[in-house]
């Protein structure tokens, strides 16, 4: 034979093209909505960053002015939750992974996730309810005796309802995120490891220190920005425990806070007419971008992780 | 020269080093823990003042580790006082995480049976100023939004997850799965203003309506939808599909007759863990469909009440009595959680018990 036989194809088939093409649709649909997400919100805040006193009311001068002390609430509370939560969850993540009986773990599991499933308004209620009438005593003993380090400067909030309060619904509220992406990366350990430390005489304790924790430590990295990005959005919990007054401070426990810029737009988008609107959704494409940085350096991570975890 | 540290084996114990017995550890800790309630109660009687169980649990757990590490360092040696100390912290650690669980478990249902009677569930706010009233504007709204929301993120997020795993190759692909990441991240409230902003361009400045916070809802949902889907899809054995074809069924077939059949039971687990994530957003709803004290059944049109945003507003804005709105606050929170658990619950057993068996 000297001419070969053109290669098989298929019938193109309608159900086929309309399938594929639906499918390929609603994947172009999360580029259009992700653009969409970004196109409107640069275009309504474009006005906001040339808005003055005059123009927007709640603007003390320039738009810089009104988000700096917003941005800072947002990161300072988010940091204070993630030092809380992350110690705390790895915690956790070990002694479901590694120091409870078996047959319990993948319950107590259920049970650390079950924090997760309580909506954010609940925990505001909670914390103004229960969390802050019983950490005030607390405060007021920590303002009298540790008044000397900058933190704790007083006067001493009346109501509990402080930053470090908001911090600590916040981390209650990351805990369970921080926890179940660490307790993943911890059963991933090679067993071979583990068992390889323990072969050598080594306490349960050296045997986490020296195969579960290096094995673990990107892992631990990318849950605590996960962590760390949820906090900086959460807006209820904040909007609704913090008693804020708007400026920058770095004291944990007097009742002037640095409000964040989740929570001062739920408190002021209600009410807000003109410009103001335009001001808030500035502030709320910030957000946007701090969020994003920060989800970046956690996938980033993950990444790295996936390319070198050649050990398994 | 380094010496090591061995001690004499003391009789009885033939391999092992000094070895404290089982029962001392649990020993240690009843000790420490009636020694931390003792004291507080001492405390309590000498300033007459409330009992403070925290407190005393506190100092008992310091108790605790302070002695089960000294008593280990002491017959033990220091590697395994190290390890009985990092055992108590990490125990602890788990203990200290079920405190706000519980303790918001016990204050919701406390607080919330007060109210949860048939008027909750069969009146609105409408005309309502001080005791009395219900939520079923706000549960109709939840029940209306979070459909529209699920109606539209649940084909978008499926099939995407389809072009994702069936279609889609090189650098699009890629670019929709880092997209969708992206999209998990974005916080409740700027879905929110996206949703806002989206319609008030087309409406005008001061748009309210319920299927603006759907579509909130929505931005906040398909990731999850995706990823989870993704995930299912991804489990169906390429044996499957490959015997499929070779019967001779078009691509579009296999997926719908084969794959998704078998992955079914996985994705309508991740579609009502989606629900039960989006249901309890406040904030979105909060700055789209706002609040109203009366019955909206219409999506398109004026402001809608919503469960989460009813219980920051009955918290927000008491009126007289207050403890009136604070009740019904609590009541809503109960229903809130009692409706996320209910899914979270159907959820898994879903999973557990349609799954396609795969053992052989």
């Amino acid at each position: 034979m000297t001419s070969t036989a053109p290669p098989l194809r298929a019938k193109a088939r309608i159900g086929d093209v309309v399938f594929s093409r639906t499918a390929l649709f609603a994947g172009g649909m999360i580029l259009v909505t992700l653009a969409a997400v970004a196109i409107f919100l640069i275009v309504q805040s474009v006005p906001a960053f040339f808005a003055t006193g005059e123009t927007a009311s709640i603007l003390p001068s320039n738009f810089w002015a009104y988000v700096w002390p917003l941005v800072f609430g947002t990161i300072w509370a988010a940091f204070l939750a993630l030092l809380i939560a992350l110690p705390i969850s790895i915690g956790i993540a070990l002694f479901i992974s590694h120091y409870a009986p078996r047959k319990l773990a993948q319950t107590l599991g259920y049970i650390v996730d079950l924090l997760a499933a309580v909506p954010s308004v609940v925990f505001g209620l909670w914390g103004i309810g229960v969390l802050a009438p019983a950490v005030q005593p607390i405060y007021s003993w920590m303002v009298d005796n540790l008044g000397w380090i900058p933190f704790f400067a007083g006067p001493v909030s009346g109501t509990g309802r402080t930053i470090l309060t908001a911090a600590v619904v916040l981390a209650v509220m990351i805990l369970p995120i921080i926890t179940a992406m660490c307790r993943e990366v911890f059963l991933q350990t090679p067993v071979l490891h583990e068992e390889a430390a323990l072969a050598l005489g080594a306490t349960r304790w050296e045997m986490i220190r020296m195969a579960v924790l290096p094995f673990g430590r990107s892992g631990i990295v990318s849950a605590a920005m996960l962590g760390l990005g949820r906090a900086l959005g959460e807006t209820m919990a904040v909007a609704m425990v913090l008693s804020a007054t708007g400026l920058v401070s770095l004291k944990l426990l007097t009742s002037e806070n640095p409000s964040t810029i989740a929570a001062n737009i739920a408190l002021s988008f209600p009410e807000a007419y003109g410009d103001n609107v335009n001001v808030l959704i500035g502030t709320g494409l910030i957000l946007f971008i701090v969020t994003f940085l920060v989800n970046a350096v956690a996938r980033w991570v993950v990444n790295r992780r996936a390319e070198f975890s050649g050990a398994n | 020269m380094s010496t090591i540290d061995v001690r004499p084996a003391p009789a009885g114990s033939t391999l092992a080093g000094n070895r404290l017995p089982r029962y001392a550890v649990w020993v240690v800790l009843a000790a420490s823990l009636g020694l931390g309630l003792a004291l507080f109660a001492l405390l309590a009687a000498a300033a007459e003042s409330e009992f403070n169980l925290v407190g005393a649990l506190v100092v008992g757990a310091i108790l605790y580790l302070v002695a089960s590490t000294g008593l280990t360092a002491a017959v033990e040696g220091q590697r395994q006082a190290k390890d009985r100390f990092v055992t108590g912290l990490v125990t602890s650690a788990f203990v200290i995480a079920m405190v706000p669980l519980f303790s918001v478990a016990i204050t919701v249902i406390g607080n919330g049976l007060a109210r949860f009677d048939l008027e909750f569930f069969t009146s609105s706010m409408r005309n309502v100023t001080g005791e009395g009233g219900g939520a079923l504007h706000a549960m109709i709204g939840t029940l209306l939004i979070t459909l529209a929301a699920t109606i539209i993120s649940v084909p978008l997020g499926l099939f995407t997850s389809i072009y994702l795993v069936e279609y889609g190759k090189g650098r699009f692909a890629k670019m929709i799965t880092f997209l969708v990441d992206v999209m998990t991240g974005i916080p409740s409230i700027v879905a929110g203003l996206f949703a806002y902003a989206l319609f008030a361009l087309i409406f005008g400045p001061g748009v309210r309506m319920g299927i603006i916070g759907a579509i909130a809802l929505s931005v906040l949902m398909i990731p999850v939808v995706v990823r989870s889907s993704e995930e299912m899809l991804r489990l169906v054995p390429n044996e499957l599909r490959e015997a499929s074809y070779a019967l001779g069924v078009p691509k579009w077939l296999t997926i719908a007759k084969v794959v998704l059949p078998t992955a079914i039971a996985g994705i309508t687990t991740g579609i009502m863990l989606s629900i039960s994530r989006v249901i309890g957003e406040t904030a979105p709803l909060l700055i789209t469909a706002e609040f109203t004290a009366s019955m909206n059944y219409n999506l398109f049109q004026d402001r809608m009440q919503s469960l989460p945003v009813y219980v920051y507003t009955q918290f927000a804005n008491q009126g007289n009595p207050a403890f009136a709105f604070l009740e019904r606050a609590w009541a809503a929170a109960l229903v809130l959680i009692l409706i996320v658990m209910l899914l979270n619950l159907l959820a898994r057993l879903i999973a557990r018990y349609f799954s396609p068996k795969t053992g052989r």
